[in-house]
């Protein structure tokens, strides 16, 4: 890991990575569209809103499991200093901001046919709302600072307090008995989808983690150009 | 300790010497009540109903507006360094801070609310689950908001972004104490949302310190 | 082809949800990409200038 706190180093392996992860989630994202779309089945239940599940739920994982990659990113930074890891988290924020919109969105779009209501204070879905605040707190500590040292530092502290929030959305739905299904796909007996279904779900999984990759490449790589220019306009200032 | 408490007692001291802004959440809690009853108007079943919800949220509001006191006074005037280069750990300074914080906003409201569950006209039954789901819960506020006021104090308008960093950890908070109350008014047990309120205290003790001191730290570099 | 844009009478609900990921996911993906050209463009700019003093 330290391998890449040059930032030369990561530069040229970003630029390295970002075909893979580019053409493999166009692909990804193309074949999901397919299958959930056209060659899947309507559920015998949920009719044609099922396929909605195929856009809600890689939404709500990732934007757990991107918080959970800025939770861990922020303590490489804390606890081992590693020059990028702040960065990393940095960049990573937006994208999983956005993930959690979607996610509340879609999941809306979802319960009005389904549950016959927009909105519910059920466990989950509050939890998932929070998450979606601490996003925002946390872009928003770092826009706060002048000192993006300091910043970076207390965007940390933020994204490791934060991060205790996850673990309740995922079991929420087990400790709780509101509104929002039980999980159906991740659970020690096997799924309980059938595999018709789980064939366009899990390809969109995959889908929106390599677009993650993608993004998160881009975002990471103007963050590090951007550190050069701040440096470099100092140095011409001092010249 | 003993320097714990002197800490505490000179905070205390303070927050009294400064008179208004002492007083001003005590203030806000009555009439922010005051206002939720006249929004909904004469109709008391109704706001019996929705009286823990409203109590509980004007509790937390006026500790929110609170928070950005906690450190600031003493991070601008250098007392904060001061006691950072003393033999005392910083985190002690950290938890004395949040149990004055507690002492002079969470229970003079506590002290208050007997008066607002009356003005909003809860159900008497009720009164005792409101009280203990307070006096657990504002102490997790203050708990919580000393990650906010450390994170924010070497800001210069950092009190207006505290809320948006804290309301998200405060939201479990609210709901297991509203849900605590309003199992009473519905005639069920409130023993569950009470030890989850509970559970939430021993994790914002545990939480509070340990990130305010890392934030404080971070500040004072 | 009707049949498929009305998704079984749900379609108010099936099209919006995948538009809007669409929209969300692109916007994320151009914001991105915004960025990064940003930023090379300033590298670029000042790389010029260091060689104007230069010469």
């Amino acid at each position: 890991m330290m391998f890449l706190a040059n930032p030369v180093r990561f530069l040229r392996l970003a630029d390295t990575l970002l075909p893979w992860f580019r053409w493999g989630a166009l692909l990804a994202l193309a074949l999901g569209l397919y299958f959930g779309l056209f060659a899947s089945p309507p559920d015998y239940q949920q009719g044609d809103t099922v396929r909605i599940m195929y856009v809600h739920v890689p939404a709500a994982t990732m934007g757990e499991g991107v918080f959970v990659f800025m939770a861990i990113a922020s303590i490489v930074a804390l606890v081992w200093k590693h020059p990028l890891a702040d960065l990393a988290a940095k960049a990573a924020a937006p994208i999983g901001a956005g993930f959690t919109a979607l996610a509340l969105v879609t999941g809306s779009l979802w319960g009005e046919p389904m549950w016959g209501t927009w909105w519910v204070w059920d466990a989950r879905l509050t939890s998932v709302l929070v998450q979606f605040f601490l996003y925002l707190g946390y872009m928003a500590l770092w826009q706060a600072f002048e000192d993006p040292a300091k910043a970076a530092k207390a965007s940390s502290i933020l994204a490791i307090v934060g991060v205790i929030n996850v673990p309740i959305i995922k079991f929420s739905v087990d400790w709780w008995n509101t509104l929002h299904q039980p999980s159906s796909i991740f659970r020690s007996g096997g799924p309980s989808i059938d595999a018709s279904m789980l064939v366009p779900f899990f390809i969109m999984m995959i889908a929106y983690a390599l677009y993650f990759g993608w993004i998160f490449l881009w975002r990471l790589k103007a963050e590090v150009l951007a550190r050069r220019v701040q440096t470099r306009r100092l140095r011409m200032m001092e010249a | 300790m003993s320097l714990v408490l002197t800490l505490i007692k000179r905070d205390l001291v303070l927050a009294l010497r400064h008179g208004g802004s002492a007083w001003l959440p005590l203030g806000f809690f009555v009439i922010v009540s005051t206002v939720f009853g006249f929004s909904i108007g004469p109709d008391t079943a109704l706001l019996g109903r929705l009286a823990p919800g409203l109590i509980w949220v004007a509790a937390l509001l006026a500790v929110l507006i609170s928070l950005d006191r906690m450190f600031q006074g003493d991070f601008e005037d250098g007392t904060l360094d001061l006691l950072r280069l003393s033999p005392m750990p910083l985190g002690n300074v950290v938890m004395a801070k949040i149990a004055a914080h507690w002492l002079s906003t969470g229970l003079p409201l506590i002290v208050a609310t007997p008066l607002l569950a009356l003005e909003l006209s809860l159900p008497a039954h009720a009164f005792p689950i409101l009280f203990l789901s307070l006096i657990i819960g504002t102490p997790s506020f203050s708990l919580i908001g000393a990650i906010g006021a450390a994170l924010t104090v070497s800001l210069r308008r950092g009190g207006l972004i505290i809320p948006l960093l804290i309301l998200p950890l405060y939201i479990p908070i609210l709901i297991f104490g509203v849900s605590a109350v309003d199992a009473v008014l519905a005639g069920m047990s409130p023993w569950p949302h009470i030890k989850l309120l509970g559970a939430t205290f021993l994790m914002a003790a545990v939480l509070g310190p340990v990130a305010g001191t890392a934030a404080l730290k971070m500040a004072a570099d | 082809m009707a049949a498929f844009l009305a998704m079984g009478g749900y379609a108010a609900y099936v099209w919006p949800a995948y538009a809007i990921t669409f929209i969300v996911l692109l916007g994320l993906g151009w914001t991105a990409y915004r960025a990064v050209k940003r930023q090379e463009s300033a590298l670029e700019r000042l790389d010029a200038k260091v060689e104007e003093g230069r010469e």
